[in-house]
């Protein structure tokens, strides 16, 4: 398998992961292939590294999650770190600390990285932007989830080598989903081709605009593509009756066992859970051969790992940065004295 | 007798048509000549290379109280306003509580009164609470002042109270204005839908939802021949139909924001509250029609929108933050900058459509230097360039997003009644 060669000279400079939009395709393969190399800590009987030894990572999440939240931290913990869990449901305007409140309150208690999820688009940048630590975004609103999007790309190269040249349909609620987003950008970054399948009424306003193309038939991609990714119906996000039941849905747009009998036959299955299965997929797809949804939350690990990893490195170097001009902005009296 | 002389201006009135340079008196807080030989008065205003104008006129500002005296209050709103060289504002009537009956009005008033600033009049709101079901007292209001009804914030979504409105305001000759923003396209939308609302995973509001109710109205202008003003237009397809209604003579008139002019969707590409407005920012499609508009004559009056707000609302998640820019102080420099530097507009033209034009729609007898009307006269320096600084906005909000920009069209002073409320550099 011709692996894309790590480069050794690449730096990241990142404190923040915020999403895969702004990310060059080398960023991207730099955080996979640093996450190549923490998958096999996982396979050690002692499954820690001292990566992150004295920092401490808060989990701020808003919004319900188990499979992201854990993997955080989990995340954190094999690398040494400190793990301060904060969840809480998004308040409103009128009542209750504002996400900046909040965030500056844990900043004062001395954190060095918030991992957030927020049902607002934006909330992660809107935080980074204002302390000091370093944010990763763990999901905001429906804008990204660069996590989810890094670790199905790391699944998919780890399957085919590379994603040059795939063909990727993502399949069902796009308007509302963050990880049809972080997915796209990765994955066409990365050489990849980007289908969005689902109803008309579930694509985002100007999806013609997206480096995508559309199609509102499972049926017409089905036979075409070489990686299918399920997205979850998330009925907490639909708006009003974008399709008329539950039923027709499933009709049109579940990847059945019959239709898999028309895939290519090493097409590989992906969904983000968690899955409503018999809606989205038939248990026996989500169980079969084809599925990889379980190597995916174990990507997830690696991947997670590596970007905490990364962001922290880049936190350190600009606090050297910091010191360093401090160290020349006090050096300069003395320097006048002597003239 | 109080005598004040504003000598060797360039005076504009376009009311009248007069464009030159002249001398001004005023005696006794009314205009008694223009063109005067008078030498001395008084109090005499050199306004060598000097444009002297009828005071502005902004019809569309949020001055948040009754309710909301922290982010602004009609004394500090006021101040804002003479700063920003207009004589007279237009308070909108989605306050907390709204100002829904006679009591409310005469509140507006008494306020604007004892903040000796400019004149503040205000609209009140169509149905009570601004919930669009009942019809609020127009009546009462109108008598007591009211120069129009809107439930802005927001429109009439029922088409049929709507109906009923513009029937019943027939009684009164007052106008009708409309924040035309039908709920059902707009749902619970940010921004412009389109490729930045999808990109950056934000909730979108339709140009349609404007258009939508714009074109509903136009029909219901059609059956009861009333007065309508639509607020804030910021589509192309908004323009379109405005163009086609006045074509047909309807009684329709429309006003546009600085904000709608100089910025696309774009900006909220950074998620920057300050950015957040509504009807949202759109695209330069729309702001070329906008501005094609404003050329061809099809917009009546320019406008604020001044939407004050704290900086630690602003300081929000951008889907919770609130909707609304403050420019009462800079808006004529907004409006130099988008309007007569890419030569759409000359000054006649502009102080037209600052001044008289929003006097005609609210129907008050202002907005021209005519001999015996009231002195509301405002002093400019078209050249004279300035720096847009929130920190010295007499406004009590900041949330301002020229903060830093360089702007020409500073006003020298703003003459109230024949008394000189604002003077640059006091």
């Amino acid at each position: 398998m011709a692996l894309i060669r790590k480069n050794k000279h690449f730096r990241w400079l990142h404190k923040h992961l915020l999403g895969l939009r702004n990310l060059s395709a080398e960023e991207i393969t730099h955080i996979l292939d640093t996450a190549e190399g923490f998958e096999q800590i996982s396979t050690r009987s002692v499954k820690k590294a001292p990566p992150l030894r004295g920092k401490v990572v808060v989990n701020l999440f808003f919004e319900d999650s188990t499979r992201t939240r854990n993997s955080f931290a989990l995340a954190a913990g094999r690398l040494s770190a400190d793990i301060i869990e904060f969840t809480k449901k998004a308040s409103s305007v009128s009542k209750g600390e504002t996400l900046l409140d909040t965030a500056k309150n844990l900043e004062a208690m001395g954190i060095d990285i918030v991992v957030i999820r927020h049902s607002a688009g934006g909330a992660a940048t809107f935080l980074s932007r204002n302390i000091d630590a370093c944010v990763v975004n763990a999901g905001d609103g429906y804008c990204e989830h660069p996590t989810q999007g890094l670790l199905d790309v790391y699944t998919i190269r780890k399957n085919r080598g590379t994603l040059e040249g795939l063909r990727i349909a993502i399949v069902g609620d796009i308007a509302h989903s963050r990880v049809a987003r972080s997915d796209m950008w990765a994955m066409t970054k990365l050489g990849a081709e980007v289908i969005f399948v689902g109803p008309p009424t579930l694509m985002p306003p100007q999806v013609n605009r997206l480096p995508v193309s559309v199609s509102y038939s499972l049926d017409d991609v089905i036979e075409k593509v070489d990686v299918i990714n399920m997205l979850r119906i998330q009925f907490e996000r639909l708006g009003g009756n974008p399709f008329p039941s539950i039923r027709e849905y499933s009709h049109y747009f579940g990847l059945t066992v019959e239709r898999m009998k028309r895939a290519k036959p090493d097409i590989i299955v992906m969904h983000p859970g968690p899955i409503n299965r018999g809606l989205e997929m038939e248990s026996e797809v989500a169980d079969g051969p084809n599925s990889v949804i379980l190597d995916q939350v174990r990507n997830g690990l690696a991947v997670r790992m590596a970007v905490l990893f990364l962001v922290n490195q880049a936190a350190a170097l600009d606090q050297q940065a910091k010191k360093k001009t401090d160290k020349k902005a006090l050096r300069k009296p003395d320097l006048l004295d002597s003239d | 007798m109080q005598s004040l002389l504003i000598k060797h201006g360039r005076v504009i009135d376009p009311a009248n048509g007069i464009d030159r340079k002249c001398d001004i008196l005023i005696v006794d807080g009314k205009i008694a000549e223009i063109g005067t030989s008078a030498e001395s008065a008084d109090t005499v205003i050199d306004a060598s290379d000097k444009l002297v104008t009828p005071g502005l006129i902004d019809i569309h500002v949020h001055l948040r109280e009754p309710g909301d005296e922290e982010e602004e209050t009609i004394a500090s709103g006021s101040a804002a306003a003479v700063a920003g060289g207009f004589t007279s504002v237009v308070c909108m009537p989605n306050t907390n509580p709204p100002i829904e009956n006679e009591t409310d009005v005469e509140y507006i008033h008494r306020k604007g009164r004892q903040a000796r600033k400019t004149h503040v009049y205000t609209m009140g709101a169509i149905t009570k609470g601004r919930q669009g079901v009942e019809l609020a007292e127009m009546g009462f209001m109108a008598e007591a002042g009211a120069v129009g009804f809107t439930d802005d914030g927001g429109g009439i979504q029922d088409p049929a109270v709507m109906l009923r409105a513009l029937k019943y305001a027939a009684m009164f000759d007052v106008v009708i204005a409309q924040h035309c923003q039908d709920n059902g396209f707009a749902g619970d939308g940010v921004m412009n839908a389109g490729y930045y609302s999808t990109i950056l995973g934000l909730p979108g509001i339709d140009a349609l939802a404007e258009q939508a109710m714009l074109w509903r109205d136009i029909q219901l202008i059609k059956k009861t021949n009333v007065r309508y003003h639509a607020q804030h237009i910021s589509t192309a397809g908004s323009v379109d139909l405005i163009r086609a209604a006045k074509k047909e003579s309807l009684p329709i008139t429309c006003e546009v924001t600085p904000h709608h002019l100089l910025f696309t969707e774009e900006r909220c590409a950074d998620y920057d509250t300050n950015y957040k407005v509504n009807p949202p920012l759109r695209t330069e499609k729309d702001i070329e029609a906008l501005k094609q508009a404003i050329g061809e004559g099809l917009v009546d009056a320019l406008v604020t929108d001044h939407a004050p707000h704290l900086q630690s609302e602003k300081e929000l998640e951008f889907l919770t933050a609130p909707f609304g820019i403050a420019s009462l102080e800079c808006a004529l420099g907004l409006y130099v900058k988008a309007l007569i530097e890419p030569r759409i507009l000359d000054w006649p033209d502009l102080v037209r459509l600052m001044s008289e034009g929003p006097a005609k729609i609210i129907g008050i007898e202002k907005g021209t230097l005519g001999k015996g009307r009231q002195a509301d006269v405002t002093v400019i320096n078209p050249d004279a360039e300035y720096r847009i600084d929130v920190h010295r906005f007499h406004s009590k909000s900041r949330n301002c997003p020229y903060h830093g920009w360089t702007v020409k069209g500073k006003i020298e002073k703003t003459i109230v009644g024949g008394e000189v409320r604002f003077s640059a550099g006091d």
